[in-house]
């Protein structure tokens, strides 16, 4: 059995890791607010592309684009979206066997594959497991910036117009709601654009350049775009993951304390009583 | 009926930078710059990186764009830009310095640079000085 002072000390480092995952779900649940209010700004801007991209497909008659090609997939570029921190419960660890699983199918079915990691989680993960790694973003979750988005499309973009690769995926978790996120996997390219219903009040526009060009420019911010919402996503399900964790964990250590404490006190008590048997058969063997 | 108004909504991937009613909208356009009054016809063009003016008023207001979409249609006019600042938010000395770093950049000519991109940057800090000294 523990001594007193064991416990104690136990109880009082207990405290303190408490007090700090309590902090942590503060900081979290503000960052999450944060990451939440970001998805919301991105809408305004999303919608309207939609709807002229959409417009737009409705105009065309057959379109034809290199994003749009379909090929036989020879090689295959998996995008790995993880956060750069852990505490965050199965956050980062989802994305990597979510990742190793697509990777083997690709591979057992011919496919060669390649990576860009997002999050130092990923990065470390699959370069010491000798992956071939196209290129990493580590530490872009602090302060997000929409370039970042453009920089990986424009990456895999080229990649896949030189024919290098014919398929683009991207794992990442997606924000269902604070308390549910799920690891999701898209395909980036090709592009399937969806043609939308017949708008009766649209009338055609005159374009300037032409129609194709402005086709291609729309797709192009189109896959900038879903880029940017998955960064978001990601962001924001991590912040979420990790308050659920921390609240998790300063529960747990709640639960701990009042155990010890009840421990302490049986400690205690059973002090006492030594104590004063011993006072007490002390002064019975003076009498005596 | 001189200078009737239209709706005009110019939106980031970011957030909505502006939306209300104006009566006329200057934009840099990939062919050269045009000016939008109501009335005009569905139209829709990319925009290069430069000054977007608008009117609500006698005053114009200026904003400094990286490039995008313009849209308008009957019911209002749109535009969709990577980045967009009004001029009396830009920070001249941090444009300025921005400027410098991506001219330093492409002269220094290092092997892994990418010119393209290189380039852009200083066209947007270019633009960012221009647009600020014009307000």
């Amino acid at each position: 059995m523990a001594t007193l002072r064991e416990i104690r000390r136990r109880i009082a480092s207990i405290t303190n890791i408490a007090q700090v995952t309590d902090a942590m779900r503060v900081v979290a649940a503000a960052r999450l607010r944060r990451a939440q209010e970001n998805i919301t700004a991105t809408r305004p801007y999303a919608e309207k592309l939609d709807t002229i991209l959409g417009h737009l497909i409705s105009q065309i008659e057959n379109p034809t684009h290199p994003l749009l090609e379909r090929r036989e997939v020879k090689h295959v570029c998996l995008i790995s979206v993880s956060g750069d921190r852990g505490l965050c419960g199965s956050f980062n660890s989802n994305v990597i066997r979510t990742t190793t699983q697509r990777s083997q199918h690709y591979q057992a079915n011919g496919a060669d594959v390649t990576l860009i990691c997002i999050g130092r989680r990923t990065h470390e993960h699959f370069s010491r497991r000798g992956y071939d790694i196209t290129d990493a973003y580590v530490n872009i979750f602090r302060q997000l910036e929409f370039q970042t988005a453009v920089d990986v499309v424009h990456e895999f973009e080229q990649l896949y117009v030189d024919k290098q690769i014919d398929r683009v995926e991207v794992i990442y978790n997606n924000f269902k709601s604070a308390i549910l996120q799920t690891v999701l996997v898209e395909q980036l390219l090709p592009l399937e654009p969806e043609v939308p219903e017949g708008d009766e009040l649209f009338l055609d526009y005159v374009y300037e350049p032409g129609q194709e060009a402005l086709f291609e420019m729309l797709l192009s911010k189109d896959l900038n775009m879903q880029m940017w919402k998955v960064l978001l996503d990601s962001n924001a399900a991590e912040q979420a993951a990790r308050m659920a964790a921390m609240e998790n964990a300063t529960q747990k250590a709640n639960e701990l304390i009042d155990e010890l404490i009840l421990q302490r006190n049986r400690a205690r008590q059973t002090q006492i009583t030594t104590e004063i048997s011993e006072i007490v058969s002390g002064a019975a063997a003076l009498e005596g | 009926m001189l200078s009737r108004s239209f709706h005009l909504e110019i939106r980031t991937p970011e957030k909505l930078i502006y939306e209300g009613e104006v009566t006329s909208v200057r934009a840099p356009g990939v062919e050269g710059n045009f000016e939008i009054l109501a009335g005009h016809i569905p139209f829709l063009t990319a925009l290069e990186v430069g000054e977007l003016r608008i009117r609500e008023g006698d005053t114009p207001q200026l904003l400094a764009t990286s490039g995008g979409v313009f849209e308008v249609l009957r019911t209002g006019v749109t535009a969709l830009v990577e980045t967009a600042e009004w001029a009396s938010e830009i920070d001249v000395q941090r444009a300025a310095t921005a400027l410098e770093r991506a001219q330093a950049h492409l002269a220094a000519n290092a092997l892994d640079l990418n010119v393209q991109r290189a380039e852009a940057a200083r066209a947007r800090a270019q633009n960012r000085v221009k647009v600020a000294s014009n307000l």
